[in-house]
Formats: structure tokens, C-alpha cells, sequence
């Protein structure tokens, strides 16, 4: 016997309007007065601006940039020892390549364990989420005078690209000493600034010191910050309050005035023989201050961690130390990586605040660039700030869509 | 006894303690050892000394007593607290609605100037207002006119203001009868509406009162407010309200940064509101105006007060990057008197402590506010 499949009566088709760019405009531009009030008043005003920028771009005298790529760049770095800092853009090139490469790994050989799909980055992809970074490496390019420079950024690219295909067909057996080649690679790094005749950090400037501050400064405040998080988490009344003065203290004060009291009363409370450097000083202002807000996100991630989780530790007879490292901090790490991206951008703008102290780093530079004789009342303002512009925009723009995209792949703000 | 989770938790504290109250002696004991090796006072006593710089905009002069300075400093960082918080909100908010508006080319536009501001750097944002619009405005002596209402050049904008004219004082007090009577029509509105259940329209109803009786009120004194109109005369502007060319800045870039960042706050917020509630609101045919005054937005207000108190303190903290400009706040003139030979570790805990008392007002009054919103749960 068959079952004759039931007969609908059969409705008559909706009556899809006609999709074209003219019933679009209506619907989503001139859906009513307003609206299409509204459109047009704000249609004008973006032509003029494209308008406006476009001429101000062909129009714009870029000499200045030109003749001041390096200044821009890396400060006053003496002209014969440029070597050095490409040499630690490529140790940066393996190191990024490598850690990024065994990251992937990781996640491709849990997807296999846990019996998921292998989800692998497509170049697409990473086109779709570089994009702004490429833009820039090929604007910054464009004002270059020699080719070396192109050839080496491909170079540096392709060791990039090459470390990342390594990390990612290593076993895991030296997988998992990956950390120590970063760590080596770091190094490597410094020693090819500063060893041998080189240039310690007093005298960086350029990008690389607003790099430098903020990559060291997130660095070195985490270990600091995690500790005023579990203090301040802590059921022992004296140390949450040492921790939650210190917090509510410094992030009180804007950056500014920390960064003053490192320029002006660290000589103060510090023995007279001590005299750190100024960049040094600005380095330890900034990690003091990063402390306590990375102790902040820390402590939204240990809060992230359900309480179910501390007392199934504790059920099974861990110690304390031990339940914290195990249980709590992998979980309240993890939910707080989207937060400390956030941290990392924020602190990246916040570096060209040593520019008002005098410090030559990126910002600092096109004010510098404009009082050299050549430039001075030309009123090239507009051009060195939009070059900077530019950098920071897609420094920040990058992170923030990466840190979103983490977001969601980690989940954290969904249960 | 080594192993007792009691005698242990005593002992964790009391080594914290010491080891920080040691950390303090420490630094304190270097402090005031340093202060005197450099023959710099120990003490505050120093702040009735004279101020010794000149500060722009105020009529504080170099003899005045440091203390004054410190408190012009104060006002000026108030002066765009005041102004910018208010501003701020405003667009912040009209631009975090704007992003999720129908309207294609709004919501594109409003997520434009979001991606864009958020992401820059905001003392880039005060030195491109700076150098880039304001120091290529004119020069004093030709300030740009703007219909006897604005007057514009590189170093002060002034706009027009009001004067007072006689019978100003029972102008204000009939101001003040009027605000009365229409707090009275409000109440009276709102009971009818309770008792016969017509529409109160009590805004409305209250807002033509009081615009009727203080119009009379104006007529009938003979125009007890004028105009005071920014005139230059010769190398000073006069009449009008008048600020630094920095002031306005400093306060233009801050309040565009700050509100990139309350509209990503609004849009989160609106988003937040369950979908079920704007289509309850639908189901029972309120207007999209109704839905949007007493659905969405009282319940997206509450998801979007904590974070936006965060971003006044940022913005009441990044008022310190006028120094980059020169407009004399706080940080700025404590930073020119610290230049000026002042014993900085006085200088910089007066700094922080300013800053640590405006953080704290902001908080006081915004909890406030807050806890009126608060949904009251069992």
C-alpha cells in the first residue's frame, strides 16, 4: 500500500515585489519623509566630504613624509645601523609565524580529538580580516625612496608565512616548547637593537617606541595585575583592601598625571644613586598603570567562572593554590582574552601620551617633522597627522575586529 | 599549627601588611630625605607662595598665591566637565540610535564616524581639531563674523550671550511662578487622566503654560533679557561669552571621541532589550515613538548606565590631555609649576587628589541616578 502524499490546495504566490536598486532605495532610503529628508541632506554631505578628502589626498605634498619615513618609523636610529632594527623585525616575523602556526595546530588537533571538524583559515579569510594591515604596509611602502625596503617587507612576509606553515607541521612534542622560543626570539631581538654597540631603549622613538611601550607594558603589568585580581578577590580583609586601594587609586588619576609622576617624583622616592632613564621611567609609569586596569579584566573573568566550579574543586580535595591554577584561572584566562585585546588597544593609543613629555615617538614625530626648517609654516599639519592617523586607525581597527571575532569563537558572554 | 587554615590566614596578613607598610617607610623615608638634599620644602606651606606663570584666559596674575592658580586650574577642568558631559550624551546617544536606524545610508554613516573615532588615539583627535581647523582660523584682528552671533579666530571663539536689563529680578521671579503653575497643570493633567481616562498630554499642557506666562511675563517688564553680541574692539573681544580657541578644541575632539564610544553603549543596549518586548509593543499598536520612549529605552537605559558612568570618568580624565595645548587646566598648570621650580611630589599628589575627588562626585551622582532607575526585584 502506498501512502498518497496529502494534497495541499495550493496558495497563490506572494507577490514579491520587484528586488532591483530602485525598490531597495525605497525601502531602506526613502521609506517615508523624513527619511528621505534625511538621506538627502546626508548624501550631500558624504559627496562633499569624499570630495574633500579625495582632492586633499591628490593634492597633499607628501615630501615631508618622504624625507621623514625613518624618523616615523624608528626615531632617531643612527642611518648605519638600520640592519638592526630589520633584524628584529624578522626575529618578530618567526616569532608571530611560529607562535601563530602552533596556535592553529592546537586548535586543529583538539577539533580532531573532539571529533569536529577541521576548520582550516583560507588565505580569504585572512585577507577579509588583514586587509587594513596590508593597505598600510603598502601605503608606508609607497613613500619609501630605495627598494630595499619593499624587498625586505616581502622578505619578512614570506619568513611570516613560511614560520607559520612550520609551527603548524611541528609535532606536539616541541609544540609545546614553543613559549621558550619566544621567549629566545625576544631576546634575539633586543640583542639585535641593543647588543653589540647598539641602541638601548632610551634612545627608540618613532612607531617602534609606541610598539615597544605597549607590548612591554601589557607584558610585564599581567603577572602584577593577576595578583591584584586574586587579592582583591581574596577573603583575606587586609590584602583586598592593599589591592582595592591600589586599583581604585590609579584608576582614578588619568595616565597623563602617572606618566608626570614617573618623569618628575620616581627620582623623589627612589635612593639618589638610582637614576633610571627617562624611557625607563615612562616604561614603569605605564606598567603601574596598566596593573591595576588589567587587574580589573582579570577579575571580570574570575567572576565569569561559575561558583559550581570552585566547589566541585574543593569536593575532590585540591588545595586552594591548586584549585586557582587548575580550575579557575584556565577558565577566567580564557574568558578574558577579548578584554585584554581591548586593554592592548587602548594602551596603544594611550602611548602617544609620552609625546607630551617630550618623547619622540610616533605622534611626537609629526609634530618634530613640521618645525624642521624645510617644513616650518607650511602648515603640513594635516598631512603627518593623517599619516599617523592612519597607522593608529588601522592598529586599533585590526585588533578590535580580531578581539570581537575571539569573542564569538570563545563564547564568552553566552551560557 | 603550621597546617591551621585560621593561624595561617593571620600570619598571610600580617606579612602583607608589614611588607607593605615597609614598602611605604621605605619610599617615604627616601622622599623626604631627597626633598631636603634638594632644599625643597617638605610641607604644602608652599602653596601661598606666588604662582610665578601667567595663565591664559584668567585675570590671575603671576603674584597671585600658588593655591589660586591651582583652583583656576580646577575650574577650567570643570568648565569642559560641565559642558562636555551633557554634549557628549546627546550625541552619543542620537548616533548609537542612528546605527540601528532603517535608514541605509544613516545607520552606515553613524557606523562610519563610530569605526572611525573609536579607533584613533585622543590626543590625536585634540591636535588635529587644533592644528589642523582652529590655528588656520583668523587671525584676531580679522575674526570671521558670523552674523554678529559668532565671532571666530585662532585664539578665541566667542558666541553671543545675554545680558540682563532692568527688571531682570522680577523676571526671574515670574519665571518661577510660572514653573509652579505648570508643575501645577502637570499634577492636574495626570489626576484627570487618572480619573476620567483622557489622554494627560501633561508635557504638552505644561510646556504652553509656562512658555505662555513667562512670554507675557517678557512683554509686560519690557524685555528684561538683551543680547550681548562678541564685538572686537581693537586687540580684545568684549560682550558675549568668550573662550580659548584651545578650550573649544580640547572640547570638540573629546566630546566626538567620548561619544564614538557611548553609541557603541546605546547600540548594545537597544540590542540587549529582548526582540520579544518591542513585539509585545507592536501587538498592542503603540506608536513606533511610544515603543521606542517606554519599551525599549527605559529598559536598554539600565544595561547602558554602568558603562557610560565609565566613559564620563575617561572623559573627566582625558580633559588632562589639554596639556598637549596649552589650555590651563589642572594637570596642566600643576605640570608648568612642577617646570617652574615647585617640589613636585607635593604638586603631583594635589594633582591626583583633584583628580581622585571629580571621579568620585561623578560616581556619587550618577549612582545616583542610577539606583532610581534600578528594576526592583524580589
Amino acid at each position: 500500500m502506498t501512502v498518497e502524499a496529502p494534497v495541499f490546495e495550493e496558495t497563490p504566490p506572494q507577490v514579491e515585489p520587484a528586488r532591483g536598486p530602485t525598490d531597495w532605495a525605497r525601502k531602506n532610503l526613502f521609506n517615508n519623509w523624513y527619511n528621505s529628508l534625511l538621506t538627502v541632506a546626508l548624501a550631500a554631505f558624504v559627496v562633499w566630504a569624499l570630495l574633500a578628502l579625495v582632492r586633499g589626498l591628490l593634492g597633499a605634498d607628501y615630501e615631508i613624509i618622504r624625507a621623514n619615513l625613518r624618523l616615523f618609523m624608528i626615531g632617531e636610529f643612527p642611518a648605519d645601523q638600520l640592519w638592526r632594527p630589520w633584524a628584529a623585525t624578522y626575529c618578530f616575523a618567526v616569532l608571530f609565524g611560529t607562535v601563530g602556526g602552533s596556535l592553529a595546530a592546537e586548535a586543529r588537533d583538539r577539533a580532531t580529538e573532539a571529533g569536529l571538524p577541521n576548520v582550516s583559515t583560507t588565505l580569504r579569510q585572512i585577507l577579509i580580516r588583514f586587509w587594513p594591515i596590508l593597505v598600510l604596509i603598502v601605503v608606508i611602502l609607497s613613500f619609501t625612496t630605495t627598494i630595499t625596503p619593499t624587498l625586505l617587507t616581502v622578505g619578512a612576509l614570506a619568513v611570516g608565512l613560511g614560520a607559520y606553515y612550520l609551527g603548524r607541521a611541528m609535532p606536539r612534542a616541541i609544540r609545546r616548547w614553543t613559549w621558550l622560543l619566544a621567549i629566545l626570539l625576544i631576546a634575539a631581538s633586543y640583542l639585535a637593537l641593543a647588543g653589540f654597540g647598539g641602541v638601548g631603549w632610551q634612545g627608540w622613538g618613532g612607531l617602534h617606541l609606541n610598539l615597544f611601550l605597549t607590548f612591554t607594558g601589557i607584558l610585564v603589568a599581567f603577572p602584577f595585575g593577576l595578583l591584584l585580581a586574586m587579592g582583591r578577590r581574596s577573603s583575606l580583609p587586609v590584602i583586598r583592601t592593599i589591592s582595592v586601594t591600589y586599583i581604585e587609586l590609579v584608576r582614578g588619576v588619568p595616565l597623563i598625571a602617572v606618566l608626570i609622576a614617573g618623569a618628575f617624583a620616581v627620582g623623589f622616592i627612589i635612593p639618589r644613586d638610582v637614576r633610571p632613564g627617562f624611557v625607563t621611567r615612562m616604561l614603569i609609569a605605564i606598567i603601574a598603570f596598566e596593573a591595576a586596569y588589567i587587574a580589573e579584566v582579570v577579575r571580570g573573568g574570575l567572576q565569569a567562572v561559575p561558583r559550581g566550579q570552585v566547589e566541585a574543586a574543593q569536593a575532590v580535595g585540591l588545595a586552594p593554590w591548586k584549585t586557582m591554577r587548575l580550575i579557575v584561572l584556565p577558565q577566567a584566562l580564557r574568558a578574558t582574552i577579548p578584554a585584554m585585546v581591548g586593554q592592548f588597544i587602548s594602551l596603544f593609543k594611550d602611548t602617544t601620551l609620552v609625546a607630551v613629555l617630550g618623547i619622540t615617538e610616533l605622534l611626537e614625530a609629526t609634530f618634530v617633522v613640521n618645525s624642521q626648517p624645510a617644513y616650518l609654516g607650511k602648515g603640513l599639519f594635516v598631512v603627518t597627522l593623517s599619516f599617523a592617523a592612519l597607522i593608529f586607525w588601522v592598529g586599533c581597527y585590526t585588533m578590535s575586529r580580531e578581539s570581537r571575532r575571539l569573542e564569538r569563537k570563545l563564547g564568552v558572554g553566552e551560557r | 599549627m603550621w597546617r591551621d587554615v585560621r593561624v595561617l590566614r593571620v600570619i598571610i596578613q600580617v606579612v602583607a601588611g608589614a611588607a607593605v607598610l615597609m614598602v611605604l617607610y621605605v619610599l617615604w623615608f627616601n622622599l623626604t630625605n631627597n626633598l631636603r638634599a634638594t632644599g625643597l620644602p617638605t610641607g604644602f606651606d608652599f602653596l601661598t607662595q606666588p604662582l610665578g606663570v601667567d595663565i591664559p584666559g584668567s585675570d590671575i596674575s603671576p603674584s597671585s598665591p600658588i593655591w589660586k592658580g591651582l583652583l583656576n586650574g580646577v575650574k577650567n577642568t570643570l568648565a569642559l566637565v560641565v559642558v562636555g558631559i551633557p554634549l557628549l550624551t546627546v550625541i552619543g546617544v542620537l548616533v548609537g540610535v542612528a546605527r540601528l536606524s532603517t535608514n541605509w545610508l544613516v545607520a552606515k554613516a553613524a557606523g562610519l564616524y563610530v569605526e572611525i573615532l573609536r579607533n584613533l588615539p585622543p590626543l590625536l583627535i585634540i591636535f588635529f581639531v587644533f592644528n589642523v581647523a582652529i590655528l588656520r582660523f583668523p587671525v584676531l584682528q580679522e575674526s570671521l563674523n558670523i552674523g554678529d552671533l559668532v565671532l571666530i579666530n585662532n585664539r578665541y571663539i566667542a558666541v553671543v550671550g545675554f545680558t540682563a536689563q532692568p527688571n531682570f529680578g522680577p523676571f526671574l521671579a515670574i519665571i518661577a511662578v510660572a514653573l509652579i503653575v505648570a508643575a501645577g497643570v502637570w499634577w492636574w493633567r495626570t489626576r484627570r487622566s487618572e480619573q476620567i481616562g483622557v489622554h494627560h498630554h501633561r508635557f504638552l499642557w505644561a510646556l504652553g503654560v509656562f512658555t505662555l506666562l513667562t512670554l507675557i511675563g517678557f512683554f509686560a517688564l519690557g524685555g528684561p533679557i538683551g543680547l550681548s553680541r562678541p564685538v572686537l574692539d581693537g586687540r580684545a573681544l568684549e560682550g558675549g561669552y568668550t573662550g580659548l580657541a584651545a578650550y573649544w578644541a580640547v572640547l570638540a575632539a573629546l566630546v566626538l571621541y567620548t561619544a564614538s564610544h557611548v553609541a557603541e553603549i546605546v547600540r548594545g543596549s537597544i540590542l540587549a532589550v529582548p526582540r520579544g518586548q518591542s513585539e509585545a509593543a507592536n501587538a498592542i499598536a503603540l506608536t513606533p515613538f511610544q515603543r521606542l520612549r517606554y519599551v525599549i529605552l527605559p529598559q536598554a537605559m539600565r544595561v547602558a548606565i554602568p558603562p557610560t558612568i565609565s566613559q564620563y570618568l575617561n572623559f573627566t580624565k582625558n580633559t588632562s590631555l589639554a596639556i598637549a595645548i596649552g589650555y590651563a587646566e589642572l594637570t596642566r598648570i600643576t605640570f608648568q609649576l612642577i617646570g617652574n621650580g615647585q617640589p613636585a611630589p607635593q604638586m603631583i599628589a594635589l594633582l591626583m587628589g583633584g583628580y581622585l575627588i571629580f571621579s568620585l562626585i561623578i560616581s556619587l551622582v550618577v549612582n545616583l541616578v542610577n539606583r532610581r532607575l534600578q528594576l526592583v526585584t524580589r
